[in-house]
Order: structure tokens, then sequence, then C-alpha cells
């Protein structure tokens, strides 16, 4: 039997895999790809405690990191188009000056 | 013991497509990956009885969300080289040294506090299905976050608009600017597309 802090140590880690995307990548697709597998770390780690507690809440608190990791990736996404628009470059060190 | 065997393997899978998510060079692979590892996951949530998330996991994470990303990556173009000099000095290693510090201090917490916890098990709250069950605290507990969630997928759409859209004012301006410094008048950027 699989005991919880199995799933929880695997979490963690696909959040540490995230952090560590995000502080070393400059592309910032790909910066906003490890901010996903945070999320879906964290969906993990809620699904765990919700199958541990033997209640639903953590299903249906994931479910709301879904929706609210659609609607950021659709507002990111058309930042990052519109950067790439004045700078011609996905680079997120272009974009240090945050002036057009 | 099909838990035990499906967890060891997949568990592997799920972190090294995340790792090689972080480390490939292409962001085509990396999109792919990522696709990788949200099957994964999803495969988790079928044992940990998600039935219904692991559903929208595919259906949202791996179906709409990467396919967005794909279009972006497409839309960017693919082989763009990054830059590898650090503009923080010793970014990398810090960011690593971090990384595992965080780690191990979770993955000791986790033991410390959780390590002898047991699944409770969702059999009965799982007792209707879940997809009932699930809907039923959906629509009477969380009524409120459920609607407050529809006008925050509106609001992205229209955000998503008007980021996405030609600022057409002031590319008038460039254009005057750029008349003003020169004169002769000079060429539209993009003289095949359609004014709106």
């Amino acid at each position: 039997m699989i005991q919880p802090a199995q799933y929880l140590a695997l979490a963690a880690m696909l959040f540490t895999t995230g952090v560590v995307g995000v502080l070393t990548r400059r592309n910032s697709i790909i910066i906003f790809m490890s901010i996903e597998l945070m999320l879906n770390a964290v969906n993990l780690t809620l699904v765990t405690f919700s199958r541990m507690h033997g209640n639903l809440d953590g299903q249906v608190l994931a479910f709301f990191v879904i929706i609210v990791a659609a609607a950021e990736v659709v507002v990111g996404l058309a930042i990052i188009m519109s950067l790439f628009r004045r700078k011609a470059s996905a680079s997120v060190d272009e974009a240090k000056s945050m002036k057009w | 013991m099909p838990e035990k065997i499906l967890f060891w393997v997949l568990a592997p899978v799920a972190l090294g497509s995340g790792i090689a998510m972080v480390l490939a060079r292409n962001a085509v692979h990396s999109a792919l990956l990522l696709v990788l590892n949200f099957f994964a996951l999803s495969v988790f949530y079928v044992m940990l009885d998600a039935h219904f998330l692991a559903a929208v996991q595919v259906i949202v994470y791996a179906g709409a969300i990467m396919v967005l990303f794909l279009f972006v990556i497409m839309l960017l173009g693919v082989d763009r080289r990054e830059s590898l000099d650090e503009s923080i000095r010793f970014q990398r290693p810090l960011a690593l040294l971090l990384g595992a510090g965080f780690v191990g201090v979770a993955v000791f917490t986790i033991h410390s506090t959780l390590g002898t916890a047991t699944f409770q098990g969702l059999s009965e709250a799982n007792a209707p299905g879940n997809v009932e069950a699930v809907g039923r605290v959906l629509f009477t507990k969380y009524t409120f976050p459920f609607e407050v969630a529809s006008v925050l997928l509106i609001v992205a759409a229209i955000g998503a608009m008007v980021l996405g859209r030609r600022r057409d004012e002031e590319e008038a301006a460039s254009h005057i600017a750029d008349m003003a410094s020169k004169e002769e008048p000079a060429p539209a950027p993009f003289p095949n597309e359609e004014r709106v």
C-alpha cells in the first residue's frame, strides 16, 4: 500500500523542479510551463489530502486551481505575445525595463 | 499491489519528464514533456480516486492549455537560442542549491509529520460515483466560488483580447514620426495586412 507521504514527497519534488525552472530559465514560455508544473504539483498534494481525509473538498479545490490556471495561461500568453511584438524576443531579460 | 507497481513506474516518469522539461533546449520538446507529465499525473489522480479530475486534467491541461502553449511557441518561432550568460552572478548554482534545500526540508517535514499517516479512503464519499459526489459538493458548498470562477474566465478572455490586439493609435503615432524624420513616407511594416 502506498502511503500519503510518498505522494506528497513526489509532489514536493515536482514543485521544486518547477521552482528551479522559473529561477534558471530565460525563455518566458518555459518559465510559464514551469509555473504550470508547480500548479500541478499542488493539485497532486490537494488530491492526496482529499483521499487521506476521506472528503472531497480537496478535489473541488484542485478543480478551482485548474480553472484559475486556465485563465492565467490565457492572459500570460497574451502578455508574452505582446512583449514579443515589442521586443522581438521571448527572453525575460528583455522585459526588465517594464516600459514599452 | 497494482497501486504500488503503478506508483513506482509512474513516479520516475513524472519526475523525469518534469526535470527534462526544465532542461530541454527546444521549447517544443519542453511542451511535449510537460504533456507526458500531465498524463502521468492524471493516472495518479485515478489511483487517488479522483476520476473526474483525471478526465479534467487530460481534457483541460493536456488538451486545451498545452495546445495554446504550442500555438504560441509556433507563433514566436521555435529556433530561438537562449543566451547562457547570467545577468545575476551565480544564479544557476544558487537556484539549484535553493531547490535542493527546499526539497530536503519538504521531504523531511513530510516524513516526520505524516510518515505514518494512512489513507482514510474515499469509498464513502465516492459512494454515488466520483463525478456525482464532486458535483454535489461543487454546487452546494462551493456555489459562490464556482460563480466567481465564471466571472474570472470572462475577465481572462476579455483581457486576452485587449492584450492581443494591435495598438492602432500607437502604430499611427510611430508612422507619423517616421514620416517626419524622413521626407518620403516610410513603407508600411506589413503591406499585405488588412487594416481594421
